[in-house]
């Protein structure tokens, strides 16, 4: 379905009443192309929110903590891991429990945004199948939601960075909204992927909970982005560590909110560790924008899969 | 006036699949090829509504009507073909869909009306006039899971019609609730009408659709076989049910051109060798051309017997309804005709009616009984053995005769 420009009555509130000279045109076809596909989505963003408030409220509603149980997750999270990896293994990172969480929270924000979209057409076929409009909005609504809890654990990274008095690296934090931008653009095409995926396939969400446990692994949240990517760098395989998408936008967030490229270690030891790459913004700034490239042009592709395999959605629900 | 609902050679195909295989496991021992049957729910459907009419869409049960309405409404994407719909949509296939029963009201108005498309601002515009038509009043703030299904009914009705569409799909949805809020959604497109809305109307009652449509168009196994206005298409719709087309007809009917018919499952009643057999039964239509009775009009049943040993026996005849209600049943007895001696070869002629009947497709079935004792010795039933086509616009089951006289008021 789609709606040509002119129609979208809403914007004057004059249209309404002389309702006949309405031009809007509706065509139902059997394929839309990609350009009407967006603005039909664009159309429908009032929904998008209504549908992210909806994920929000009904998520912690009767709970009495409500919304600081997605608090305290990763407080726990952020606890067990410091114990485990700075105390018992003494990985000799300094301030871990900054380090941890500023990469943790934006693997957190994928994450959710992934492992939700992949059910999200599945798990509302009663609209699916009972109401009109673009479907690709429920994956983004799970993203979106997402986005939403991330905002409130950010909170608690503030929490922790008054406590350990670690001021965040002013000359990158300009690079921290670009960062998730990087990332948004790139969870949203894969989460529009396997929404639509995921109705044919209904072991695709079992398969997208297995691979992220690897990807966390891949991704340098726990240990730091350097003890993997000097190894890797000596075999000349550095850019297979980068095609990792998320591996910017979370090394963009420990050089801007954890700052320390190369301290002294907090063990015995007392030897210099590397922990983030030495390059300048310039270094993060070229491969958020790649990022944000490879994932726009990822996300029309995801929008035109989304397109070809959304005809017999209502079939297979 | 222009044309506000076009279809243009509509198909639709749905793939029935022996089974679900939704696994990855089940595809990859398929080799991505899953065992399916295809079914085409409709077939070049051209169909055109103009701005301001309400149109029918009406045919059995699996016919495609609400296919084609969902494919109107976009919610399914044709196979092939076009539809083209001017103006704002709205579409009422099930009321209060997408409502989530943790949310309250109010919440619930924003995502419902959302969803149907409705900016935010003009949601903030029209929230008083939604509440106010729900009647729901304070508990609007309540959480939706507490409400009764009449509240959440009307809910959904009141967000789906301040839409403001200029074009609404409706599918059975008025069939739902009490008497009152069907009169009050029946008001609404009423004025929706007199407001030049156009309207496409879904629906299984006949009656409906005549009090409320313009026209209408009839399926019959995802075909348009006819159309035209209501009442004629309603005759059409007869036709169709006559010929025992359509999925909640059995197959297996008798051909109803040799009225005559072997019940077999009556005959497993029968007792072994009765004393009287009913060996055939015909109905005679008043104009046996037309293929229909019209209300009021006699329709002549024949019903010939053999007997072997002298038997005294009651005649008896049973009307039925298409869905199985009995509108009539009497012996001759009954009828102050008494009971009749048999021996040999005959034939009764029961004259039935003037029938009342207003509309509908009715099954006849005759008995004989035995004298005394009143033991059914044989009996003959004609599935939807005559249909009577109503040409007024008088609704309801029986043809009665009403006259009404203004009393001057000194």
């Amino acid at each position: 379905m789609l709606s040509e420009q002119g129609g979208f009555e809403a914007e004057d509130g004059t249209a309404i009443s002389k309702r006949r000279t309405s031009g809007q045109l509706t065509v139902v076809k059997p394929k839309m192309s990609l350009s009407r596909r967006v603005t039909n989505t664009y159309k429908y963003r009032d929904l998008l929110f209504s549908l992210i408030g909806k994920e929000i409220s009904v998520k912690y509603k009767n709970s009495a903590l409500g919304i600081l149980w997605s608090m305290l997750n990763p407080a726990m999270y952020i606890l067990i891991y410091f114990l485990v990896f700075q105390k018992v293994l003494k990985n000799g990172v300094p301030d871990y429990a900054i380090f941890l969480p500023s990469g943790l929270l934006v693997w957190n924000l994928f994450q959710t945004s992934i492992s939700s979209a992949t059910t999200a057409v599945v798990d509302n076929a009663g609209l699916v199948k009972k109401v009109s409009f673009p479907r690709e909005i429920l994956a983004l609504a799970s993203v979106g939601a997402a986005f939403v809890f991330f905002l409130f654990q950010a909170i608690v990274l503030v929490i922790f960075m008054i406590i350990f008095r670690v001021l965040p690296t002013w000359g990158y934090l300009w690079l921290v909204p670009i960062a998730m931008i990087a990332l948004l653009v790139f969870a949203s095409a894969l989460a529009v992927f396997l929404s639509a995926v995921n109705v044919y396939l209904r072991d695709t969400r079992h398969l997208v909970e297995v691979l992220l446990v690897a990807w966390f692994w891949g991704t340098p949240v726990v240990y730091p982005y350097m003890e993997l990517a000097v190894p890797i760098n000596k075999l000349g395989l550095l850019w297979v560590y980068l095609l990792n998408p998320v591996v910017t936008p979370v090394v963009t967030f420990q050089r801007a909110l954890y700052g320390k490229v190369s301290p002294l270690s907090s063990n015995a030891a007392h030897v210099i560790i590397k922990i983030l790459p030495t390059a300048g913004p310039g270094w993060y700034l070229t491969h958020l924008l790649i990022t944000i490239v490879v994932g726009l042009v990822l996300f029309v592709g995801a929008l035109y899969v989304f397109g070809r395999l959304e005809g017999n959605f209502v079939e297979e629900l | 006036m222009s044309v506000a609902v076009q279809v243009e050679d509509v198909s639709k195909r749905f793939r029935l699949y022996k089974e679900k295989m939704t696994s990855l496991k089940e595809r990859v021992i398929h080799f991505g090829k899953v065992p399916f049957e295809e079914f085409w729910a409709l077939s070049d459907i051209n169909i055109e509504v103009q701005e301001g009419e309400t149109l029918g869409l009406i045919g059995h049960n699996g016919s495609g009507k609400s296919t084609l309405l969902k494919c109107i409404a976009g919610i399914l994407l044709p196979t092939s073909g076009e539809i083209k719909v001017r103006g704002r949509v709205a579409a009422m296939l099930e009321l209060g869909a997408g409502f989530h029963p943790e949310l309250s009201g109010r919440d619930n108005i924003y995502l419902n009306a959302s969803l149907l498309g409705m900016p935010k601002k003009e949601i903030d515009r029209r929230f008083d006039d939604i509440v106010d038509f729900s009647e729901l009043g304070g508990f609007i703030e309540n959480q939706v899971k507490f409400y009764s299904s009449g509240m959440y009914t009307r809910l959904g009705f009141a967000v789906a019609v301040n839409m403001d569409p200029d074009v609404l799909l409706i599918d059975e949805v008025l069939a739902v609730g009490d008497e009152n809020f069907q009169r009050k959604c029946l008001d609404k497109v009423n004025s929706f009408q007199k407001e030049g809305r156009t309207i496409v109307f879904v629906s299984h009652s006949v009656d409906l659709v005549r009090a409320v449509c313009d026209r209408a168009y009839v399926l019959d196994h995802s075909k348009v076989v006819g159309g035209g206005p209501t009442a004629e298409a309603i005759g059409i719709l007869r036709d169709y049910q006559l010929k025992g087309s359509g999925l909640n007809h059995d197959p297996n009917l008798p051909e109803l051109i040799d009225l005559t018919t072997d019940d077999s499952a009556g005959l497993a009643q029968k007792q072994q060798n009765p004393p009287a057999l009913i060996t055939s039964m015909s109905l005679l239509l008043p104009d046996p051309s037309r293929g229909y009775a019209a209300p009021n009009e006699v329709i002549s049943l024949d019903l010939r017997y053999e007997c072997t040993t002298p038997q005294e026996v009651l005649v008896g005849v049973e009307i039925t309804d298409v869905r199985g209600e009995l509108v009539f049943s009497a012996t001759s007895e009954d009828l102050g005709f008494g009971s009749y001696s048999l021996y040999g070869q005959g034939e009764f002629v029961v004259k039935l009616g003037p029938m009342p009947l207003l509309d509908g497709v009715f099954s006849l079935a005759a008995s004989l009984y035995q004298v005394p004792g009143g033991a059914r010795i044989d009996w003959r039933s004609i599935e939807q053995a005559f249909k009577i086509v109503n040409p007024t616009k008088c609704n309801g089951m029986v043809a009665l005769p009403v006259s009404i006289l203004q009393e001057s008021g000194s």
